[in-house]
């Protein structure tokens, strides 16, 4: 069979196998809608929370991007997964035995405030869309490349599966569905670089492969090598970092407090029976996340060298089918400059402008002709840092099935992510905006109605996005963590760990921190891209990191704020007393 | 019984707060310390094959997360008991 056919395969039995589970497990409450009746094994919810957690930016971008700039990838690796603890140790136990069902609801509650209550959807609905805008773009690209459609229809093939789901199933039938689409994701993610691990270093474990001599009788480790193939093109080497020791710090700061801010994981973690239950149900999903996060940085470096190996001064009639179709589709091109029909890789941009734009005619080797003026670099080779995981089985000539594997496991990340934060974005606003706020009179039958419409509505929204894509995967993604980090982590920290904080504190500092945020990274990167480097940051620390100052920023504010204002009323004082402890949880509350 | 426990509950916390902690110093040593502040100097020495900063940044640290969240949780379930306000019961 080709690897078209099995791709279609693969990818149309993962679909039926979670249309199927989410009609299987379809929601008659609203509380099986907002967290799965609130009765779900650790274990098992951990499995959803990794897959829900790792989107099509763990899957398909991360390893890619890493496998680009080396070292200074780590931010994600370190990132993502302490964000994890911060959120197993100073969030998720609290906010079990708070009990309700979302986190505007204990913003809303613990702060005693209606307005808190909106300033945090307004927040969640933000970080929310920035980060499901990433996933559909995902979803766009691998349908792009697997099925042979273009983006766009991919993106709509894809919202359907989405809506499908999320809509009728609700957080019941996404617990299900995502158990299955963990599973799918890591055995697709897994293969392949196991496959990779032995042919480059005989070591089945990648983890270790990477750290291996290289099979080829050079006596070199795959990094040794890789550092010093990257050398001589003029790239710097792979194992050196090359960003400031303060961005770096900066951004992994943002990733990690962002992620223990992000809505769609936070309420995971109110659909298990106990409060001990959260806790290890976060070490749980850990385990499950760090499987692929370990495994992403040697993905990166095989990856890399078999793409140098592959394509340096390699004539473009004898490229390999890989790089036509990926060609194909837009996110590799080649531009003779030396007309020599070898093509040359090299470090530095090989298209002017960066992104290439085609003709629509071939040119004298086969090649699609560009409308992009040549730069000075000896660069030839534009290749979108997104494409690495796929295209990795293919550029190490893996069977057909392992690469039509690989693309239902992109597909099965994408649409987890995405159906889990379509839910946040619904319950939001069916539940804080409508029935907590505007039509507090709607009965639970109707307000399960809104929550399916806002359902809806947000799965166009992001579809929109998923067409017109702002930037990269993951960078679009890591703004949604600075966000998440500025604006909602300091808000629930202090909301447990501080009695005094009140809520003129929690608002004015969300406020200032969701505004200083959005303007230095909108400033930079929409009003003057052109000024976006080193010398012009706030103390060296790029957009990406900026969320890290604007926490600090929020946590300043909100405790002055607290200590200049009233106390907060005694009702509220219990209320933090009562989730400190453990004992006496009840299942999530029914109202 | 909820007035005549508050101190019991405040002695927990301090507890909880306490092995909070510690284990946060680790999170921030291993993560902040070796992968990123001491990452060139830690790069002399080598582990399994790995430069040992670039090791930490791209593997180490989250073995180490892993751990730390199944130590807070078994610790946690200690310390519930101990001061009497442990989820157990709850279920019956």
């Amino acid at each position: 069979m080709s690897t078209q056919m099995l791709t279609y395969l693969f990818v149309g039995l993962s679909f039926a196998l979670y249309i199927g589970i989410a009609i299987w497990s379809r929601a008659s409450s609203t509380k099986d809608f907002y967290v799965a009746g609130g009765g779900v094994h650790p274990v098992v919810n951990g499995m959803a929370t990794a897959a829900d957690w790792m989107s099509a930016a763990s899957f398909i971008s991360m390893a890619g991007i890493i496998s680009f700039v080396g070292r200074d990838g780590s931010v994600y690796l370190l990132g993502w997964t302490g964000g994890y603890v911060l959120l197993a140790f100073l969030l998720a136990p609290y906010l079990r035995k708070f009990g309700r069902f979302t986190v505007p609801d204990f913003i809303g509650e613990r702060y005693y405030s209606r307005a808190a209550r909106i300033v945090a959807v307004v927040c969640l609905i933000f970080v929310s869309f920035t980060y499901v805008a990433g996933q559909m773009r995902g979803v766009g690209i691998v349908f792009s490349r697997f099925l042979e459609v273009d983006v766009s229809t991919g993106v709509i093939i894809g919202m359907a599966v989405v809506f499908m789901y999320a809509v009728l199933g609700g957080m019941k039938g996404i617990t299900y569905t995502q158990v299955a689409q963990y599973c799918v994701l890591i055995f697709a993610y897994m293969v392949p670089a196991i496959f990779i691990s032995i042919m480059i270093t005989d070591n089945p474990i990648p983890q270790l492969g990477f750290g291996s001599e290289v099979n080829d009788g050079s006596g070199l480790s795959v990094l040794q090598k890789l550092d010093s193939v990257l050398l001589d093109l003029g790239f710097s080497a792979y194992t050196e970092g090359s960003k400031s020791t303060i961005d770096v710090f900066a951004i992994t700061a943002a990733l990690m407090f962002g992620t223990a801010g992000l809505p769609h994981v936070l309420v995971r973690f109110f659909t298990v029976p106990k409060v001990s239950d959260a806790r290890l149900s976060a070490g749980y999903a850990l385990v499950f996340i760090a499987i692929l996060y370990t495994t992403a940085p040697a993905v990166a470096s095989f990856a890399r060298l078999n793409l140098v190996d592959t394509v340096h001064n390699t004539p473009y009639a004898e490229a390999p089918e890989w790089f036509g179709n990926w060609e194909n589709t837009g996110l590799i091109a080649w531009q003779d400059k030396n007309n020599d029909g070898i093509m040359q890789y090299g470090s530095g941009a090989a298209l002017s402008p960066t992104k290439p734009s085609f003709k629509g005619n071939t040119g004298a080797h086969g090649e699609r002709l560009l409308n992009n003026q040549p730069t000075e670099s000896i660069n030839e080779v534009y290749i979108d840092r997104d494409i690495m995981v796929l295209a990795n089985p293919e550029i190490a000539g893996l069977p057909g099935w392992v690469i039509a594997l690989v693309a239902a496991g992109g597909v099965a990340a994408a649409l987890s992510t995405a159906a889990g934060l379509l839910l946040v974005i619904s319950s939001s606003i069916s539940h804080d905006l409508l029935k907590k706020t505007l039509l507090p009179k709607i009965t639970e039958k109707q307000e399960l109605l809104y929550a399916r419409i806002a359902a809806a509505a947000a799965v166009c929204i992001a579809g929109l996005f998923g067409i017109y894509p702002p930037a990269f995967v993951a960078q679009v993604v890591a703004f949604a963590f600075g966000l998440a980090a500025a604006s909602l982590f300091p808000a629930l920290l202090l909301g447990i760990f501080s009695k005094r904080a009140n809520k003129e504190g929690a608002i004015s500092g969300m406020l200032v921190g969701l505004v200083f945020t959005f303007s230095y990274i909108a400033y930079f990167k929409f009003v003057a891209p052109e000024l976006n480097s080193a010398e012009h940051w706030l103390w060296g620390i790029s957009p990406e990191g900026i969320g890290t100052i604007g926490m600090i920023l929020n946590f300043v504010i909100a405790i002055t704020v607290s200590r200049l204002t009233a106390k907060p009323p005694q009702s509220v004082q219990e209320l933090v007393d009562n989730i400190r402890i453990p004992s006496g949880t009840k299942a999530t509350a029914n109202h | 019984m909820k007035t005549t426990s508050s101190d019991n509950n405040k002695a927990y916390w301090r507890a909880n707060v306490s092995l909070l902690s510690k284990l946060l110093v680790v999170w921030f040593v291993v993560s902040f310390g070796c992968g990123i502040i001491l990452v060139d100097w830690l790069d002399q020495f080598s582990l399994f094959g790995f430069k040992l900063g670039f090791w930490f940044a791209q593997q180490g640290a989250i073995y180490v997360f892993v751990a730390l969240i199944f130590i807070y949780a078994w610790r946690m379930k200690i310390i519930d008991r101990q001061f009497g306000v442990s989820d157990d019961e709850d279920e019956a």
